[in-house]
Order: C-alpha cells, then structure tokens, then sequence
C-alpha cells in the first residue's frame, strides 16, 4: 500500500458502525437462537466485535493528542489489553464447551430450553 | 477511492455477511465455518490498522483453536440441521426487533456525538508489531501474563473436570 500517503485514515464512525453491526448481530443470534453452541458463538462474535473496537480507538488521533504525549505507551497498552481479553476468551471457551458436552450427555440435546429444569 | 477504503469496506461487508449467515445458517458446521470467515476479516482489519500481532493472534487462537474445539464439538454430537431445536416464530421476530432497536439506538447516539469523525490511523506507526508489543508484554505486563498462565491452567482442570463422566457410565455415551 506504497504512495497512499494522505488516504490511509478512516473515521472512527466507521469502524463503530461495523463494530455495533457485529455486536447486534451477535444479540440477535443469541435471542434468535435455542442450539446452545450457536448462542455461544454469537458470544465469541460479540467479544470479537468489542476487540475491534478497543484495536480502532487505540489508533484513534495518532502520535498527536495529548493522550499520546503523556502516555506513549497507549496504543501498545491497548493492544495488550486485547490479547488478555483473548487469553481470557479462550480459557472461557474451553471452560464452557465442557459444559455444553455434559449438558448434551445428561438431555441428549443441545437445546437450551432442557436448561428450564435448572428453575426447581 | 484508496485501496485503504477498498479493503476496509470490502472486509467489513464480509464481516458483516458472514456474521448474518452465522446466524441464519441452519446447519451448525456452517455457522462455525462462517465464524471462521468472520475471525479472518476481523484479521484483515486488524492488518489494516497495522496490529499484526494481534492479526496473528485473532487467527491461530480463534480461527485455529477455538473453532477446531467448536468443530470437534459438533461432529462429537453429531448435529445436523434436521436435529436443530427451533425457536417459536413469534420469538425469532421479537428477538429481531430488539437487536435492531439496539442498534438502531446505539447508531443514533454515537452519531450525536462530535468526536464521531475522529480520525483513524491506519498503516502507521510501530506500536502493534511483535517485536514491540513483545517487549511491553515481557516488561510491564509479566505479571498478568504469569497469572493468564495459571488461568489457563485452571480452566484446563476445569475442563476435565467437568466433562468427566460421572459413576454410571451410560453404556453408549461419547467419552473426550
């Protein structure tokens, strides 16, 4: 992407648009949705939208904004923020699909409306 | 037109494809190779904005681990479209209207604001390579690492523990 100098910046509307269509995009899929590996990924879509979002706003305003002179750190804080968010993501992920396995070998099913039974 | 734009409304218009199609896919291997697309556009942005360890990162742990777990998963259960618990379609409906009406929301508040036409650097500066992002995460951030480690142990323990059968084996059942 050579000689694209002054082109290489978008606002930040932009990426909060897509970010906002991924999340609500994820809610749908999780209100929509009863097969309880489907509303787990809608989550991992949801997480996913929100990491963008932190990735746009650590670029936001480049080296020249006051936040940048005092802190010169903060996009390389930012961006360690999203590979702990990450970290924490897969733990979850391992964690609750075991949870998913044993709820599929006590109902036999996926669905989450069997979770009802929880309610007693 | 730049490339820059391009390729940024080229990766969000498959983001957002992709995204529905998780969604909307009967079939739940489908919706797990659409996620998979998703994770690799969201890589693609993340290039964009010149974050290429966390490009990397987004692709072998999402799109390499995590949806190889979720695969693994699916076929373990043996899902297809026919066994698919439906919702009723009254439900569906409202569940639509309500993420709309939060996005719609969301939209309209973000567009009152009048910091929305910041500007976005993409393509520049250092700060999202490996070498310096190494260096941040091994000086200032050794402490959360070394405890990220335990986490992962822990909910490895978690796992396994969970997902251990328990006295009555069932004669049939699926053993991890």
């Amino acid at each position: 992407m050579e000689g694209l100098g002054e082109a290489r910046i978008m606002e930040i509307k932009w990426y909060i648009g897509l970010a906002v269509a991924l999340f609500c995009t994820g809610i749908v899929g999780v209100l929509t949705r009863r097969n309880s590996i489907i509303i787990f990924m809608c989550i991992e879509l949801m997480l996913n939208a929100v990491n963008l979002l932190l990735v746009a706003f650590s670029k936001m305003h480049g080296g020249a904004s006051a936040v940048v002179q005092s802190n010169p750190n903060v996009v390389s804080d930012a961006q360690i923020f999203v590979f702990f968010i990450m970290v924490v993501a897969a733990a979850e992920v391992s964690v609750g699909l075991a949870i998913i396995v044993m709820l599929y070998r006590n109902t036999h099913s996926v669905d989450v409306n069997f979770l009802n039974r929880l309610k007693n | 037109m730049s490339i820059t734009e391009i390729l940024f409304w080229g990766l969000s218009a498959l983001a957002l494809f992709s995204a529905i199609m998780v969604v909307a896919s009967k079939s739940p291997v489908h919706s797990i190779l659409y996620l998979i697309v998703v994770f690799f556009a969201i890589s693609g942005h993340y290039v964009l904005l010149n974050a290429q360890f966390l490009a990397i990162v987004n692709i072998i742990v999402y799109a390499g681990a995590i949806m190889v777990l979720f695969l693994f998963v699916v076929m373990l259960m043996n899902l297809n479209a026919e066994s698919e618990p439906k919702k009723h379609r009254m439900m569906q409906f409202a569940g639509l209207i309500s993420g709309g009406c939060l996005f719609l929301v969301i939209i309209s508040a973000i567009s009152d604001t009048q910091h929305a036409s910041n500007m976005v650097q993409m393509s520049t500066g250092g700060d999202g390579l490996i070498k310096n992002l190494g260096k941040v995460l091994f000086k200032d951030y050794v402490l959360p690492f070394e405890i990220s480690s335990v986490l992962f142990l822990s909910a490895m323990i978690g796992a396994v523990v969970i997902g251990k059968k328990e006295s009555p084996p069932t004669p049939k059942g699926g053993d991890l």
